[in-house]
């Protein structure tokens, strides 16, 4: 292959957009561009027909009724609208929320915003690897708990939480489930009614569908429940979402979650006989680690820590051909490393030195081959050029060396 | 974020990777940084006692490529450069020089500390302290 083609391994920030998804997309721009709430006339029909058809082939994809999809522009809406919307309208009820500090950022600043506006907010531990601890979420319920924010599966390490055993908590106890599944729709099979979630955000540039447009799953029966609008206007989305619907992109993302529909058992089948691979290739360079439960795992993903090696700089060996992201605080705009990984009780030091790759629909067995070598050649390469490496191998306790912290 | 094409290739052809003998009369070593925060900075020279001159300076360091870059330019910098000449350098200089974004600036500081710790360790040891 050419060494100089580019290889993407960061299909959790975003996958590319499935040519079929666009080639369904197209029409939706030019010639079928009416406002699907046009009631009285067939361009608005033929949008509104649009939006209909996504509609349930969404609903398909995670086994429930189209009137339960609310249209979002992205998960990142969905769950604000989630978390503020279900502390709004159940403000009569309690005032505290359960979550995790390995949330996303849009569910943790959402509950930060709680907070400001009078509301509780417990962020629970979780264990080593990165599962929630049931005993401890049990025990946070009081009754005052309205919502249990948990994630299905972790955008960093790809670690699934156990939503049965969550969702059967939530039920005994009587409070709502709800639940970031954006990086778990369309890759793995998702089910809320059968593991008791209520609410549910997800969004199309996770699933080979286009960006700007996502949804939020809101159960209508056993409960039915109910979020304020955080979007004041024309009463959309059975007035939990006013704004002219993103037509095209709701045709995009109905058109890729039934392709994911069809193709996710192969698929994950594939990526995860090549994360495998890279991960047992990856793991032969000595004092390499696996961050998070291999087990309770997204098929696509690894997260892994190379001792001694920075992560933006080892990023930098390849990134001019291989597209990955790391938990090192360099590549972002607050010089903390990942809080994901911190969470998971790994040293600030571990999670500098964080890769995580994540695999996709259009990821081959060459560009495996080709990270492989690249990365592998990357961590010798900045291990040649590390001093607490060098200082590791003679046999220097690292811990004990008085660093002049800046 | 682009790099400058300087800094790319002070990252990936480092210049005076190496470590000098600690023990060394004519050896100072600075060490900066931490593990915790990202960047540790390895920088020793070795200075020609009559002359006073830094004949020769070797890196190692931990951290992103603008830390990587900082360091071996400052070794660059170093050779052939009296002790107090050396003392002299600037970051701002190594922040010009590699065109660095404002959010690496710290790692030209880094570098700057380095310098000066490896200085103050040479005349440490040389019964030169001020």
């Amino acid at each position: 292959m050419n060494p100089n083609k580019l290889i993407y391994l960061d299909n959790n920030a975003t996958t590319p957009t499935d040519p079929r998804v666009v080639e369904a997309m197209l029409p939706y721009f030019t010639q079928h561009f009416g406002n699907a709430a046009s009631r009285n006339h067939p361009f608005g029909w033929e949008a509104e027909n649009a939006v209909d058809k996504a509609r349930e082939q969404i609903a398909n994809l995670i086994n429930v009724d189209s009137r339960e999809i609310i249209f979002t522009s992205g998960a990142t809406e969905a769950d604000n609208l989630a978390i503020k919307g279900v502390f709004e309208m159940y403000a009569k009820k309690g005032n505290h929320i359960i979550t995790l500090k390995t949330e996303h950022k849009a569910v943790l600043d959402s509950c930060k915003k709680v907070e400001k506006l009078g509301g509780e907010v417990t962020y629970l531990d979780v264990n080593r690897e990165g599962l929630v601890d049931l005993e401890a979420l049990e025990a946070a319920i009081t009754d005052k708990t309205i919502l249990v924010s948990i994630m299905f599966a972790n955008n960093e390490t790809g670690v699934i939480q156990p939503m049965k055993e969550i969702g059967d908590i939530c039920a005994r106890k009587g409070v709502l489930f709800m639940s970031d599944a954006t990086q778990a729709i369309g890759k793995i099979p998702v089910d809320p009614k059968a593991l008791g979630i209520h609410l549910m955000a997800f969004t199309a540039h996770k699933m080979y569908g286009p960006k700007g447009v996502g949804a939020l799953f809101v159960n209508r029966k056993n409960p039915r429940v109910k979020v304020t609008s955080q979007l004041d206007g024309g009463g959309h989305e059975r007035g939990m979402r006013s704004g002219t619907l993103n037509v095209p992109g709701i045709v995009g993302f109905g058109k890729a979650a039934e392709l994911c529909q069809t193709e996710m058992s192969e698929e994950a089948q594939r990526l995860s006989g090549l994360r495998d691979k890279l991960e047992t290739e990856l793991c032969k360079i000595e004092e390499t680690y696996i961050n998070g439960s291999t087990e309770n795992r997204m098929p696509h993903v690894t997260n892994i820590s190379f001792k001694h090696v920075e992560g933006e700089g080892l990023m930098m060996t390849f990134n001019q051909n291989i597209g990955v992201s790391s938990g090192s605080a360099c590549t972002s705009a607050s010089l903390e490393p990942s809080y994901v990984l911190i969470a998971l009780g790994l040293g600030d030091d571990l999670a500098h030195s964080s890769l995580r790759l994540s695999l996709g629909r259009f990821t081959t067995d060459e560009e495996i081959d080709a990270a492989i070598e690249q990365i592998s050649g990357g961590v010798n390469h900045m291990r040649d050029l590390s001093p607490i490496w060098e200082m590791y191998k003679e046999g220097i306790d690292l811990d004990a060396v008085e660093w002049s912290e800046h | 974020m682009a790099y400058s094409e300087k800094l790319l290739d002070h990252f990936k052809k480092p210049k005076n990777v190496g470590t000098l003998d600690k023990d060394s009369k004519s050896v100072g070593t600075g060490l900066v940084g931490a593990p915790e925060c990202g960047d540790v900075m390895r920088l020793q020279i070795e200075v020609d006692e009559a002359s006073n001159v830094i004949k020769d300076a070797k890196f190692k360091t931990f951290g992103c490529g603008s830390a990587i870059a900082s360091s071996s330019l400052a070794t660059e910098w170093l050779k052939g450069k009296t002790v107090d000449q050396a003392l002299e350098i600037d970051n701002m200089a190594i922040v010009e020089e590699l065109a660095l974004p404002p959010v690496k600036i710290h790692c030209s500081v880094l570098a700057e500390d380095a310098i000066k710790s490896a200085i103050a360790d040479y005349k440490k040891k040389n019964g030169q302290e001020a």
